[in-house]
């Protein structure tokens, strides 16, 4: 029993004594450098496809069946694809404004919140300026829109930054503030008098409205979208800005070491980060909504931390996954009737991101042979 | 097969850290009831191996016997359930929870956890205090213990967990004088007791004060094993270092120039208000390294702090290059010419999973020729590195793989390659040869002395004695914030150096206020 490397397996339980000789020439190895490449998300997205297909089939229906239909009903015809696209921009904004906090750790789930004060602010220059020259409209509001959820952002920020309360909580809570001030404003202080208790402002002029596309839903701020998407790929890759932040995100207490100042960075990107929100919002309001109402939003700022991290935080990624996750949400509202719950497509979303989050964790981890 | 008397028994222990062989063959053996130490410098592969014993990594060859018995060690639990224990270096407890609750953490064998539980348990707990003499706050949270009484919490939970053997790493590291007398007091108690005990350290003194039987380690390999009674703290010392060590590099003498940073009358507080820097005065010169010795803790790491711009100091006064610091941010002095090698390259210097070009870039960036108009200069950058890469002989495989996955030795040369491309006036170098190998640590005292040849001042703050007495022209000796002895070449010796690191004062020419440079 004493040969080199045949080792005897000693059971915790030392009460047992019913030890066997172990011959498992393997081990896991975790190695924090080592990160998982492209593969992860893709598949993440087919595991938890597969998770959620034995709902699909505890509900007595076929799964293949349902994934088909859901695809054709987000991709198959061009009315699909438009809605999925119009789905797509404000999880794409919103991605990106999660995202760049995200790079350098800061953990803003505020995106909810902030796309909504984007909505408010951008009504609220139709509500306190009723009598602007049209061409001034869309300007203004989508400014008033940034500006809001850049403040709203910087509400989790400043906290942050002077007395350490962590973001995670104050982004979250001020979620709920927002979703009360809109309820507060759609209900009672910018109700539609004209509205028969619709819970939402006067609708909004043509001038107020963003430009359709080919007589579609789909509206301009696609190209916003897109462009934000370009400039911070720009800003973050080929700058020097850019560099503070990766150093920032890669190891902040070297980046103090080089001089490069922690809390003026989480105060620049958490008003980039609501900015980017807000924008959304307020394309929202002026793209599609039409008004500011009541639920707005389906959960956008929520559904983005999917987008951003399927995309592994790349700007140009997301818009594949925003479209990918917007077909989703299309797709899930054809497949509900058929019987499954709409809330099959938010299951598939959770799904999702528990397998991305457990596949980059795997991911550190290489079999090795022993010896 | 075995002599009873032999509790562990480690035989052709390999173990390997990609390309690093860490332990090397080792043999390694333990009788019943005796201190054992294990002997060895920073990086001798000590740690490696105790980390096998307790089950935090295993060996790539090898075998481990324990009471005569072969044994698997895959987990600390499983360690632990063999009645080995270990008192880690950086303590494993949860600062907010109480001694009790960190004992009782991850005991998993009743259900009942009422206040009868808890009281039962805490009497347990009681009990193997009281037995051993190990005195603990029991029901206040473990961050406002000390940090001996936080070790004693250690020791009386691998106890309470039934360990018979316990393996202590470097435990006297973080202990001042006092608690390293009751640490000892205590080791004797539990041999009373029929304890095996390991302890890890590389301090001689310490060694020949509590061991019974003596293994010395160097570069990864069993050297000896030994008596007490059969070696002398010379012997130890020599077998320690081995050959290499005693040859160091040849410093020329250099006339010193004037100088590059006066610091007055300083006083630095740390977060909690302690007056770590307590009124000190100093001055660096051109040509210059200016060692700092000490015992860990006594302000060295909020004096480099304070130089670097990291923290604010209180009060008194800091002049850089004939101009009084006001505030001074780190960028600030930076651009000034103070460069850094911090205490932990890993940690504070380098950023991991990052590749070459990005982390040389960090203090440099900023500059015109690496970032116009606020757009990274990528093609020169690259340039860049690739030659200083080069220069400074940084193995890599390419500029882009995360330097995380790199030899610390290429680590810290990368660091030194960095800090030394910004041609800095003054250099603040803190442990910069932690961890190293042999070859290692003499390119960086190399490029140490480099740079006082060509003009740079040094500050040079280091636990290893041998290596300040070494590089410094001048020692300064901190103790509890103040500097009490002032040294030049030459007129050092180690044992004074000691006791002024102790504390002592007024030793004979140790400390003349009119010696004092500034």
């Amino acid at each position: 029993m004493s040969q080199k490397s045949s080792y005897e397996h000693i059971s915790v339980d030392l009460k047992v004594d019913n030890r066997k000789p172990r011959m498992v020439p393997y081990k896991f190895e975790y190695n924090p450098h080592k990160k998982g490449g492209w593969w992860v998300p893709l598949l993440s997205i087919f595991v938890a496809l597969i998770i959620c297909a034995v709902f699909i089939l505890l509900n007595g229906m076929n799964p293949i069946t349902i994934y088909t239909k859901m695809f054709q009903g987000a991709f198959g015809s061009s009315f699909g694809i438009s809605e999925t696209i119009v789905k797509a921009i404000p999880l794409l904004l919103c991605g990106l404004g999660v995202a760049i906090a995200y790079r350098i750790a800061i953990w803003n789930i505020g995106a909810e919140g902030q796309f909504l004060l984007g909505a408010i602010g951008a009504t609220a220059v139709t509500i306190f300026l009723p009598d602007l020259p049209g061409a001034l409209y869309i300007p203004l509001m989508l400014i008033m829109g940034i500006a809001a959820g850049a403040i709203w952002g910087l509400f989790t920020a400043l906290p942050r930054t002077y007395f350490q309360v962590n973001e995670l909580i104050t982004s979250l809570m001020l979620n709920y503030v927002a979703l009360l001030l809109l309820n507060y404003l759609v209900y009672e202080a910018w109700r539609d008098p004209a509205g028969f208790n619709f819970p939402g402002t006067p609708e909004f002029t043509p001038y107020q409205m963003l430009a359709n596309i080919g007589g579609t839903r789909l509206h301009i701020g696609l190209v916003f979208a897109l462009f934000a998407v370009a400039v911070l790929a720009f800003m973050l890759t080929k700058t020097r800005w850019g560099y503070e932040l990766k150093l920032l995100g890669a190891n902040s207490i070297a980046a103090k070491n080089a001089g490069i100042k922690m809390n003026k960075h989480i105060l620049i990107v958490m008003m980039i980060s609501g900015g980017l929100a807000g924008f959304a919002g307020a394309i929202e309001v002026s793209g599609v909504a039409g008004r500011l109402m009541y639920g707005i939003s389906p959960g956008y700022g929520y559904t983005a931390i999917i987008v951003a991290w399927l995309a592994k935080l790349n700007p140009w990624a997301m818009i594949m996954t925003s479209l990918f996750i917007g077909g989703l949400i299309v797709g899930g509202y054809s497949v509900q009737s058929m019987g499954l719950p709409l809330s099959f497509s938010s299951m598939l979303q959770g799904a999702i991101l528990f397998c991305l989050i457990s596949g980059e964790m795997i991911s550190g981890y290489r079999l090795k042979k022993i010896n | 097969m075995n002599k009873p008397s032999i509790v562990i028994e480690m035989k052709d222990i390999v173990k390997k850290f990609g390309d690093v062989i860490a332990n090397d063959h080792v043999n390694f053996q333990v009788e019943k009831g005796e201190i054992h130490a294990l002997l060895g410098e920073n990086g001798a592969g000590k740690s490696t191996i105790m980390s096998m014993l307790s089950g935090i990594y295993r060996p790539d060859s090898g075998s481990i016997l324990i009471n005569g018995r072969h044994v698997m060690i895959r987990s600390p639990k499983e360690s632990m359930a063999l009645g080995v224990g270990m008192v880690h270096q950086n303590f494993r407890l949860v600062d907010t929870l109480t001694a009790i609750e960190n004992i009782i953490l991850g005991e998993t064998n009743d259900k009942w956890r009422g206040t009868s539980w808890r009281k039962k348990k805490q009497k347990e707990i009681e009990e193997i205090a009281e037995k051993y003499g190990l005195n603990f706050p029991l029901s206040v949270p473990i961050w406002q213990l000390s940090v001996g009484e936080q070790q004693r919490v250690e020791i009386v939970k691998t106890l309470y967990r039934g360990a018979d053997i316990i393996i202590f790493d470097e435990p006297t590291s973080v202990l001042t004088p006092g608690e390293v007398e009751q640490l000892f007091l205590t080791m004797q108690e539990l041999r009373r007791n029929g304890k095996t005990m390991i302890i890890t350290t590389h301090k001689l003194k310490e060694v020949m004060e509590i061991a019974d039987r003596i293994s010395v380690m160097r570069k990864g390999k069993m050297i000896a094993q030994m008596l007490k009674e059969e070696t002398t703290i010379q012997e130890l010392a020599n077998l320690m270092v081995g050959q290499e060590m005693a040859e160091g590099i040849l410093i020329q003498p250099v006339e010193i120039g004037a100088p590059i940073i006066e610091v007055k009358n300083l006083v630095v507080r740390t977060d909690q208000g302690i007056h770590a820097i307590n009124g000190i005065d100093f001055a660096i010169h051109e040509h210059e390294i200016v060692g700092i010795a000490g015992v860990a803790g006594n302000g060295q790491k909020e004096l480099a702090e304070a130089l670097t711009g990291l923290i604010p100091w209180k009060s008194g006064e800091i002049i850089f290059n004939h101009k009084k610091l006001v505030n001074p941010s780190v960028s600030e002095l930076i651009d000034k010419g103070i460069a850094h090698i911090p205490e932990n390259r890993m940690k504070s210097g380098l950023a991991g999973n990052l590749g070459v070009v990005e982390n040389l870039l960090m203090k440099s960036y900023r500059k015109e020729h690496r970032a116009k108009f606020g757009l990274l200069n990528k093609k020169a950058n690259t340039e860049w590195a690739r030659n200083l890469i080069q220069q400074f002989d940084v193995r890599t495989p390419d500029l882009l793989s995360p330097v995380g996955q790199l030899s610390g030795g290429n680590q810290q040369k990368l660091l030194f390659a960095r800090e030394i491309d910004l041609k800095p006036k003054l250099m603040i170098a803190v442990h910069p040869t932690q961890g190293l190998d042999v070859g290692a640590t003499r390119s960086v005292h190399e490029m140490l002395v480099h740079l006082r040849e060509t003009g740079s001042g040094v500050l040079l703050i280091s636990e290893d004695l041998d290596e300040v007495m070494h590089l410094s022209d001048r020692i300064l000796v901190l103790y509890n914030g103040k500097i009490n002895g002032n040294l030049k070449r030459g007129q050092a010796e180690k044992e004074m150096i000691g006791q002024l690191m102790a504390g002592v004062t007024n030793q004979k020419g140790a400390f003349d206020e009119s010696k004092v440079v500034i």
